[in-house]
């Protein structure tokens, strides 16, 4: 911690708990637990900072009585959530990924314990990309291996500028690396995408693909690449010629590098076109070095798909309801277990489903009592039977993080969190024990009353 | 309060009990001589084997490639999975398990300690955070370093202590243990997507070879003294005719003095590099070859990496392997190309009775145990998950106590291994006396740990494994209760409390995590910092700041220094 110039004191090698980009060299100058200053950070990074001091943000518990929330103490609104937990036979847990891996051992924890669904907002943005990568892999790198190596960068249904805003710079297209010591001059930059977004602007070659034909436009260049006959003169809006030019380019790179983003997650096709992009990839590595790697969102999307691999085996969506882990998505994903209207309780944490669930889905939501924890009274703490305000992980509690290429880093505790305001660790270590202790007293009830006869 | 292990039959290499009648007494959770007998609680062991607990030297069970293992396989996880109890977390995976079903899975064998195989210092955090959620055992991190830029450089210019200086730095930012060595060179080949196919091959554009690299950390390593030998996986594994390759990188420390009581040169899953023939058609062992050398260095040992005839995950840090054998059985295929440090890749592959290679590769892992005459020269490993997974131990265990489990397995296989390995003319059986070297004693000594583990001598801590079995009534033609006595302790003691009985959990407990911190002048270590700042801003893609692992990530840390 350095003493900043005149006032306050200064954090120094901070990580940004915005997006999936991780940036980790950020500067804040704090005075009076007020975040004064941020150096180094987007417009988007810093402002995730600078709001802070002016958000106003529920400083406590509410449950809803007679249909409108009421301000409560913490032990009550625990006291609520364990009681609606426990009486659920199917509840769901959804969030996890603007927060850390250490609210997601608690919330995992807590799923088994509840025999509960526990999800990701993966589920609805990279999801298909799991699916995919499991069908046929995933040949990726860290980004500084591409700084250091990449020649030619492609970024394909994916517009950093506006939701990676420091990704060109930090560790693709702009920075010198090891053997590209003249930065943005030794290397090229190809943009895919169905219009002319600001990062494709930047790019050397910008390739406007039909929408919704991502895949075919992938299959002629695995094609192309493999040696065979491109029949058409013109594939997904691209001419024959361009195609062949661009898979030249492919293949007689030194190290390339594809980001693909919800462009092509969530346009038709969805897995076919991870699983069509990443063998793209996998035959390129038989002519050169080539990687690819997912524009991850959410700060630590990537952090809750590898602490819910450890733990139990997969990725995603995955269902305790059998006392072990299971995995099947359609089945065991969020939206699908509201859209069956088989949730019949749930737990909402740092994500807000209403806001960006199908129809469907969000009416079940509305119709089962559900608990968010949360900074902020957004959409679906509105629609909750209680909320609890939490800290911001990464601001004003340390905790850890997974970046989009899976490089971990701790987070740093920049500011104390409001008087009276729990971390999500806690506020869910607090809700594991009420469920245990209802648990336990249950327990001894039943026993007693197998006694009595 | 003490306990008592009352009447058990000890086998304690490293203190030479063979097998003996012998109380072994507990207090603070280490072994002591002496106790108050009439407050110590006494467990009746009578006519069962006791043994230090296992030691795992050598198993791919945390970390970033690991993780990418399970989320790769969901076909690995549905068949094999364990359901939550009162005191247990629940998990999945036969190949690639869970982590606590890792430190479940390991406690009901008897293994109290074990070392991931390859922590990459970038994710050193990561594995940090799974060896924390793997309970009941010691553990550690064997620390990649064999394609590390900063190495190759202080190599390349003949700063031995420089380089000694890195290596001390880099060892105590991720808490590693160890320094492992994979592919020396031909990961950072594949950054090109090339790679060193020989111990002389040039690293692209660092003006080092695979040779210099072998020869210089050894020298690193026993400069700073540190516990274990250099941990070496050679270039070209799993490639035909490899055994040559293997032949001359054991010969690359010749003359190095071991800065403890120990090898110079651990090479590890040797099975895997002990490959003749110039097609699949002629695809042979040459464990006779690789055994022939052990048996006469004293420099250098090896773990076995069996093959147990499994459908697995393969994953190494040797990333053009991958790609190959991916290449081979176009089945799915991952990669992680991690910065200035290495580059590790993921694959299935069935190891299926019917082929040929996998018949022999099977055998080629018996035959480098039973060729090698000195058991403290061969440790038990699978390489897990890539020959096979781990909870195979006690059938690997079967086949080397007995001959007639091995003439059931040949006849099953494919009659290659009739022509083209020795196996089914061997008859040598182990005794438990060597399975008790192979699995702990000259595990800890490796590590060397063996102040404190893989004996039950007073000052040991109590990590003990207890089996039934009758030593008197053992019949080596008895294989299949040989497997299930090993797959299931009577009793596993941790730090001296029973964690299993009759194989079930009774207790969860957490291990240390075993780190090292080597001295190194302070002026060079200075100078080295200095390089290190100016060098990592320029091509990392974290700040230096971020990048050490503290101490918080760590279960009761336990810092080994030299
Ligand atoms: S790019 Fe993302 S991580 Fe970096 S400062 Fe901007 S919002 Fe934060
Ligand atoms: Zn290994």
């Amino acid at each position: 911690m350095k003493k900043a110039k005149g006032y306050g004191r200064m954090v120094t090698d901070v990580v940004c708990p915005f997006c999936g980009t991780l940036c980790d060299d950020l500067e804040v100058v704090v005075e009076d637990n007020k975040i004064k200053n941020v150096r180094h950070a987007c417009r988007i990074g810093s402002s995730k900072f600078l709001a802070m001091n002016e958000l106003k943000r529920p400083n406590r518990p509410m449950i809803r009585k007679d249909g409108s929330f009421e301000e409560v103490d913490m032990a009550a609104a625990i006291e609520e959530c364990g009681r609606i937990l426990s009486r659920s036979k199917r509840p769901l847990l959804y969030g996890w990924s603007s927060t850390g891996c250490e609210a997601h051992f608690v919330g995992i924890e807590l799923a088994e314990e509840l025999g509960g669904v526990i999800d990701s907002t993966s589920s609805v943005c990279h999801g298909p990309s799991v699916i995919a990568i499991q069908d046929v892999g995933y040949p990726s790198a860290t980004l500084g291996d591409v700084k250091n190596r990449a020649d030619l960068i492609i970024y394909w249904g994916a517009n950093p500028m506006h939701a990676h805003p420091r990704h060109l710079s930090r560790y693709s297209v702009f920075p010198r690396g090891y053997f590209r010591e003249r930065g943005q001059q030794d290397r090229e930059l190809i943009v895919v995408d169905v219009r002319k977004t600001d990062t494709a602007k930047l790019a050397n070659r910008f390739v406007q693909v039909r929408y919704g034909e991502d895949f075919e436009l992938l299959s002629a260049l695995r094609l192309v690449i493999n040696g065979k006959e491109l029949e058409a003169d013109e594939v997904a809006g691209v001419s024959k010629e361009d195609i062949l030019e661009l898979a030249d380019r492919m293949k007689t790179c030194q190290y390339g590098t594809l980001f693909f983003g919800m462009g092509l997650t969530q346009s038709y096709g969805t897995h076919r076109n991870i699983d069509a992009g990443i063998s793209l990839v996998r035959d390129l590595n038989h002519h050169t070095k080539f990687s690819i790697v997912a524009m991850r969102g959410h700060y630590n999307v990537t952090g809750i798909g590898e602490v819910l691999t450890w733990q139990t085996g997969y990725p995603f969506a995955v269902d305790f309801s059998r006392g072990y882990p299971r995995y099947n998505p359609g089945e065991t994903t969020a939206n699908d277990v509201l859209q069956r209207e088989e949730a019949d309780a749930a737990l909402i944490i740092a994500s807000d489903p209403v806001a960006h669930f199908p129809k469907k889905a969000v009416e079940h939501l509305a119709r089962i009592p559900m608990i968010t924890i949360g900074p902020h009274m957004i959409p679906t703490a509105q629609l909750s039977e209680v909320f609890i305000p939490s800290s911001i992980s990464g601001i004003e509690e340390a905790s850890t993080a997974y970046r989009m290429d899976t490089v971990p880093l701790k987070l740093r505790k920049v500011i104390e969190p409001p008087e009276g305001i729990y971390s999500d660790v806690e506020i869910l270590e607090m809700i594991l024990e009420n469920v245990r202790e209802r648990r336990v007293r249950q327990m001894e009830r039943e026993k007693k009353a197998g006694e009595g006869r | 309060m003490g306990m008592i292990l009352k009447n058990g039959i000890v086998f304690d290499p490293m203190n030479n009990v063979k097998g003996e009648k012998k109380d072994i007494l507990i207090e603070n959770g280490v072994i002591v001589d002496k106790l108050n007998e009439r407050t110590a609680r006494v467990v009746d062991v009578s006519n069962k084997v006791v043994m230090p607990g296992g030691v795992e030297i050598h198993s791919h069970m945390a970390g970033g490639k690991v993780n990418s293992g399970r989320a790769l396989r969901p076909e690995d996880h549905r068949g094999f999975v364990m359901p939550k109890t009162d005191i247990t977390r629940s998990g999945s995976g036969f190949s690639t398990p869970t982590t606590f079903m890792t430190g479940y899975l390991y406690s009901k064998m008897g293994y109290t300690t074990g070392m991931t195989a390859a922590l990459p210092p970038l994710m050193g955090r990561h594995t940090h955070e799974e060896l924390k959620d793997i309970p009941m055992m010691d553990k550690g991190a064997l620390t990649l370093l064999g394609n590390n830029w900063f190495v190759m450089r202080y190599l390349k210019e003949g700063d031995i202590e420089k380089c000694a200086a890195y290596v001390s730095w880099l060892l105590n930012a991720v808490k590693g243990y160890a320094v492992k060595i994979v592919n020396p060179g031909g990961s950072e080949a594949w950054g090109w997507g090339k790679n060193c196919r020989s111990i002389d091959d040039p690293v692209p554009h660092f003006d080092i070879t695979p040779q210099e690299i072998i020869k210089g950390m050894v020298e690193v390593n026993e400069r700073l003294c540190l516990p274990h030998s250099v941990h070496l996986h050679p270039n070209n594994l799993g490639r035909l005719g490899n055994f040559e390759t293997t032949l001359q990188t054991m010969k690359i420390p010749n003359g190095t003095k071991a800065a403890g009581d120990r090898q110079v040169l651990q090479v590890t899953h040797t099975q895997f590099h002990s490959y003749g023939g110039d097609s699949w058609k002629t695809f042979e062992s040459k464990a006779d070859a690789i055994a022939d050398v052990i048996n006469k260095s004293d420099d250098i040992i090896i773990d076995t990496g069996f093959v147990t005839l499994d459908e697995t995950t393969t994953m190494t840090a040797d990333g053009p392997m991958e790609f190959y054998l991916s290449g081979l059985t176009r089945l799915k295929w991952v990669n992680r190309n991690i910065e200035l440090e290495t580059s590790p890749g993921i694959t299935p592959f069935v190891f299926s009775k019917k082929m040929p290679t996998a018949s022999i590769q099977w055998a080629i892992g018996l035959e480098l145990a039973l060729l090698i005459e000195d058991p403290w020269k061969v440790l038990l490993t699978t390489d897990h998950p890539n020959g096979g997974p781990f909870i195979r131990y006690p059938r690997i265990i079967a086949w080397l106590m007995s001959e007639k489990y091995r003439e059931k397995t040949i006849s099953e296989v494919h009659k290659a291994v009739n022509k083209r390995s020795v196996v089914p003319t061997l008859d040598r059986e182990y005794d438990l006396n060597e399975i008790a070297v192979i699995t702990r004693a000259g595990q800890a000594k490796s590590l060397g740990l063996d102040h404190i583990k893989g004996h039950l001598g007073p000052g040991a801590h109590a990590d003990i494994a207890v089996y039934d079995i009758d030593p008197a009534n053992l019949n080596p033609n008895n294989y299949a209760e040989i497997e299930e006595k090993f797959a299931n302790t009577a009793y596993t003691i941790k730090d001296g409390e029973i964690v299993v009985k009759d194989g079930e959990i009774v207790k969860v407990v957490d291990g240390r995590t075993l780190f090292v911190n080597a001295k190194v002048d302070p002026g060079i270590e200075k100078d080295v910092i200095k390089d290190i700042e100016y060098n990592f801003k320029r091509f990392y893609s974290i700040n230096l700041a971020n990048y050490p692992v503290r101490k918080e990530y760590l279960t009761r840390p336990m810092e080994i220094r030299t």
